[in-house]
């Protein structure tokens, strides 16, 4: 049985699954639930300066895209930070952490950029037990109005700046969490490491608009005929947060700094694959936002049996395994020549490979008048489309070419060097091999 | 006492009231509108898709799945009207197994179609509730055509040609239109009248006069409407029915099975329907089903449909005769009928056992008894006498592609034409592309 336990930046957690700061970290009773169905630890939603708390709107919160049978693709949202008063929250902490030593329990920040509002939050979170604490400089909505949240996140120099200070007056590890409405996310990575963060985790919610109300004609989540702009998660984001992951793991500056994985992880394949990317951990949300705390046991099982599929005794065995894959274009290998294959057999004779190749790509699929598809390899630039609009696994597939054979579209002989673009004949740029 | 399914003899009222409700209620229910979006969402929009290929009105099937999909089923039904102005009838009663979801992808990949048939009720239901017209007549052309049958093929032709701008005097011999409609299908089918209503909702479209009780050869004469109309067709269906050539055929109880039908969705109060203890069936196409099954629905204790030759050669598809036995209705195979005992009323069919050999159907010499209070025969159905001058080869009018006749002027399609199948479906088409056809004749 694989090890699952995790060690992030010191902290300890038996599973690599953590709750995100987000509403189900919101209080004491749905930190024990998700405690007691087997999570490994909890970003608390985050706090904010002592004082009045918080307003949420009273109309929706949410917003929502969906798949085939409303199968939730993307949530959206624009609940702020906890409406909760600061001094229950910590009591709460306090009390759960007391009763799940063995639990990670990490409690999400936003004061306002004074050095001196983080200094009179930092030791009162750290009296309530607490494994380390994550810096929210992400939250899209709401609070960026009010200068923090995203307004510091995207703003390299203020993320340098305030983990500094928490840095210099806190024992506790300190993870910065990012926002992924930037440009360039190694930037603020880059900033939050020179500011001595002990992490980073990403990625915070995205700007969006789910959808329109056409007969209102307002932005969904709508209150009162208006919408505003909510922060974007679920499977939709997952794509874009693995790739931020990976820039971050494969820079220079960064690589080797610790990353907590967040995005639309939803089973614990999403999760392997985050950890394969550098994270040291994963954090979710969506998914038990839509299917409740149980999930965890599926993720917990499948990530073990995977595990000892592969032969990985704990999660450092294949931690940041994928990312020397993770390159730039220019270096991929020219030389590497594959045609689509469809398999017989397997066709249900849909056509859709036809319709897509035919009308939008390279007209390399040939249709029989009894519905027979076959791929013209004298077309065929791999491009990969058919493969991903075919609705059957494995029935159109990739094949290499073997060195030596003739590329029927190129007649050129399939060569067994690997060659990039840096030193190809119409780069004007190009070096010349060496 | 009242009685129940085991009162001997032809019997009315054997069911409580209520059962009769539930019995004969909708055999496929609509769709709720999530259940059609998920129904929707199995459909891969097939390239020059298959099902399409398969329908024989040529509808964009997965386009007006994907009109449902994006929450248009008004447009999706408009899709479905443009080929056929039926589409409703026929996601009622097309055997879509044999057809579009026989042809489907997903039936050759898991098993399981997608339900066109009944997505194509959710969209033409979605439609018909507004008691909307989804077409518009064009101008009056001066045309006038004749159409005699308001069947399928009648209904769909007159449609066709109305909305051309032509003018359409519509015949029928009964006193009611919609033909096998309204009088040949099971009353599960067909519930609240939907074959009257949709008459109704089609006749919409203007243009279009209806004369009941106008028979072809009596009371109606090819001559004279050829002489009043620039166009006629022909849409009069199979009036006659074939002889069991049994003995004892003339004996009570013994009747043919259309006639059952036709009273069974006539009938205002199913309870007063007599019918049988003990039913037998002879025949092995839809018609024999829709008799079994609810004679068994009505009631009957007993009911065997018998059929002379194996299964695989039933003209009721798979899912009819899966139907039948899931009624409790017993299907007896390679026997036909020598004769019907009983005192002046029947009492039993005596049957004989076949084989066919490869030299056609012989009797093997074993022979049995079923008891039979009610026998039904629902072995086909002829064409009625022509009129002179109408070339009829193999019991059926001949027509070439387009529905022309040996006729000058005169068109024919639906049961009573050549190259048909006897489906409800095809009627439409045939009426359609005759329409189509006559309306070219007459403008080109």
């Amino acid at each position: 049985m694989a090890d699952l336990s995790a060690n992030f930046v010191g902290i300890k957690s038996p599973n690599p699954f953590w709750l995100a700061s987000a509403p189900p970290t919101d209080k004491e009773y749905n930190v024990r639930r998700a405690f007691e169905a087997g999570w490994g630890g909890v970003v608390w939603k985050t706090l904010g300066a002592e004082g009045p708390p918080v307003v949420n709107v009273n109309g929706p919160r949410y917003g929502a895209i969906w798949g085939a049978d409303r199968r939730l693709l993307g949530l959206n949202n624009i609940e702020l930070i906890t409406d909760r008063p600061l001094q229950q929250n910590l009591q709460e902490i306090k009390s759960v952490k007391k009763d799940y030593p063995d639990r990670a329990m990490i409690v999400s920040l936003m004061v306002p950029c004074e050095e001196d509002a983080w200094k009179a939050i930092l030791p009162v979170v750290e009296e309530t037990g607490a494994d380390g604490i994550e810096l929210n400089f992400g939250c899209p909505h709401g609070m960026a109005e009010r200068g923090m949240g995203a307004a510091v996140g995207q703003v390299p120099e203020y993320i340098e700046m305030v983990t500094r200070w928490c840095k210099q007056n806190t024992r506790m590890p300190v993870i910065v969490k990012l926002t992924p409405n930037i440009t360039d996310v190694r930037k603020p990575a880059e900033a939050a490491k020179r500011g001595g963060a002990d992490a980073v985790s990403l990625i915070n919610t995205i700007n969006s608009i789910t959808s329109v109300n056409l007969d209102a004609m307002s932005p969904e989540p709508m209150i009162d005929g208006k919408g505003t702009h909510g922060g974007y998660c679920g499977p939709a984001v997952k794509p874009i947060a693995l790739n931020m992951v990976a820039e971050i793991a494969r820079n220079p500056e960064t690589h080797g700094l610790p990353i907590s994985g967040i995005g639309g992880v939803t089973t614990w394949r999403d999760a392997a694959e985050y950890i394969a990317l550098g994270c040291g951990n994963t954090q979710v949300c969506t998914a038990a936002m839509t299917y409740g705390f149980k999930i965890v046991t599926e993720m917990a099982s499948g990530l073990s049996a995977w595990m000892d599929e592969k032969g990985y005794a704990t999660l450092e065995d294949f931690k940041g395994k994928a990312v020397p894959n993770v390159t730039d274009w220019q270096y991929l290998n020219l030389n590497h020549i594959t045609k689509a294959h469809i398999d017989e057999e397997a066709c249900i004779q849909c056509g859709r490979c036809y319709a897509a190749c035919e009308d939008t790509s390279h007209q390399a699929i040939e249709m029989s008048d009894d519905r027979v598809f076959s791929v013209k390899d004298d077309e065929c630039v791999a491009c990969n489309l058919c493969v991903n609009v075919c609705p059957i696994d494995d029935c159109i597939t990739m094949v290499e070419m073997v060195p030596g054979e003739t590329d029927p579209r190129t007649k050129e002989i399939v060569s067994d060097q690997y060659a990039n673009w840096t030193t190809h004949p119409n780069n004007p740029s190009a070096t010349a091999a060496e | 006492m009242p009685n129940n399914e085991r009162t001997p003899g032809i019997e009315s009222g054997r069911l409580a009231a209520e059962q009769y409700a539930q019995n004969f209620s909708d055999l496929h229910p609509a769709y709720e509108t999530h259940e059609a979006a998920v129904a929707a969402d199995r459909c891969y929009f097939c390239y020059d898709a298959p099902c399409t290929t398969a329908c024989p009105t040529d509808i964009d099937i997965p386009m007006f799945i994907r009109q449902i999909q994006a929450g248009m089923p008004k447009e999706a039904a408009k899709t479905i009207f443009e080929q056929n102005i039926l589409g409703g009838m026929c996601a009622r009663v097309c055997p879509t197994e044999t057809l579009c979801e026989e042809a489907c992808v997903r039936e050759a990949a898991e098993g399981k179609p997608v339900e066109i048939g009944r997505l194509q009720r959710y969209a033409t239901d979605d439609y018909m509730q507004t008691d909307k017209h989804p077409f518009v007549r064009s101008a009056d052309t001066g045309k006038s055509v004749a159409v005699v049958g308001a069947g399928p093929a009648g209904l769909s032709c007159a449609h066709r040609l109305a909305m051309k701008g032509h003018s359409v005097d519509l015949f029928d011999a009964r006193e009611k239109s919609g033909g096998l409609n309204e009088f040949g299908i099971a009353a599960y089918k067909s519930v609240n009248n939907f074959a009257e209503r949709e008459v109704a909702w089609l006749l919409q479209i203007g243009g279009i006069t209806l004369h009941h009780g106008k028979k072809l050869g009596e009371t109606l004469s090819l001559d004279t409407l050829s002489a009043s109309h620039d166009a006629v067709f022909l849409a009069v269906g199979l009036s006659g029915v074939n002889a069991l050539r049994a003995d004892g055929e003339d004996k009570n109880g013994v009747a043919d099975a259309v006639d059952f039908i036709a009273d069974l969705r006539q009938a205002d109060d199913l309870s007063t329907l007599a019918v049988g203890r003990n039913v037998v069936v002879i025949g092995g196409g839809m018609t024999a089903v829709d008799a079994a099954v609810q004679s068994k629905l009505l009631g009957a204790q007993n009911v065997s449909i018998v059929y002379r030759r194996g299964r695989d050669r039933m003209g009721a598809s798979e899912f009819e005769q899966d139907l039948a036995a899931s009624k409790g209705v017993q299907i007896i195979e390679n026997a036909q009928p020598k004769r019907i005992l009983g005192n002046g009323a029947a009492q039993s069919v005596q049957f004989e056992y076949t084989e066919d050999k490869g030299s056609g159907l012989k009797g093997t010499g074993e022979t049995f008894e079923v008891p039979a209070d009610q026998v039904y025969k629902a072995i086909g159905q002829q064409l009625g006498e022509m009129p002179g001058g109408l070339n009829v080869e193999n019991g059926k009018i001949v027509v070439s592609e387009a529905g022309q006749t040996s006729m000058l002027n005169v068109w024919a399609g639906g049961d009573c034409a050549s190259g048909g199948d006897d489906l409800t479906v095809t009627a439409v088409a045939e009426g359609r592309d005759a329409a189509e056809s006559i309306h070219q004749n007459l403008m080109g």
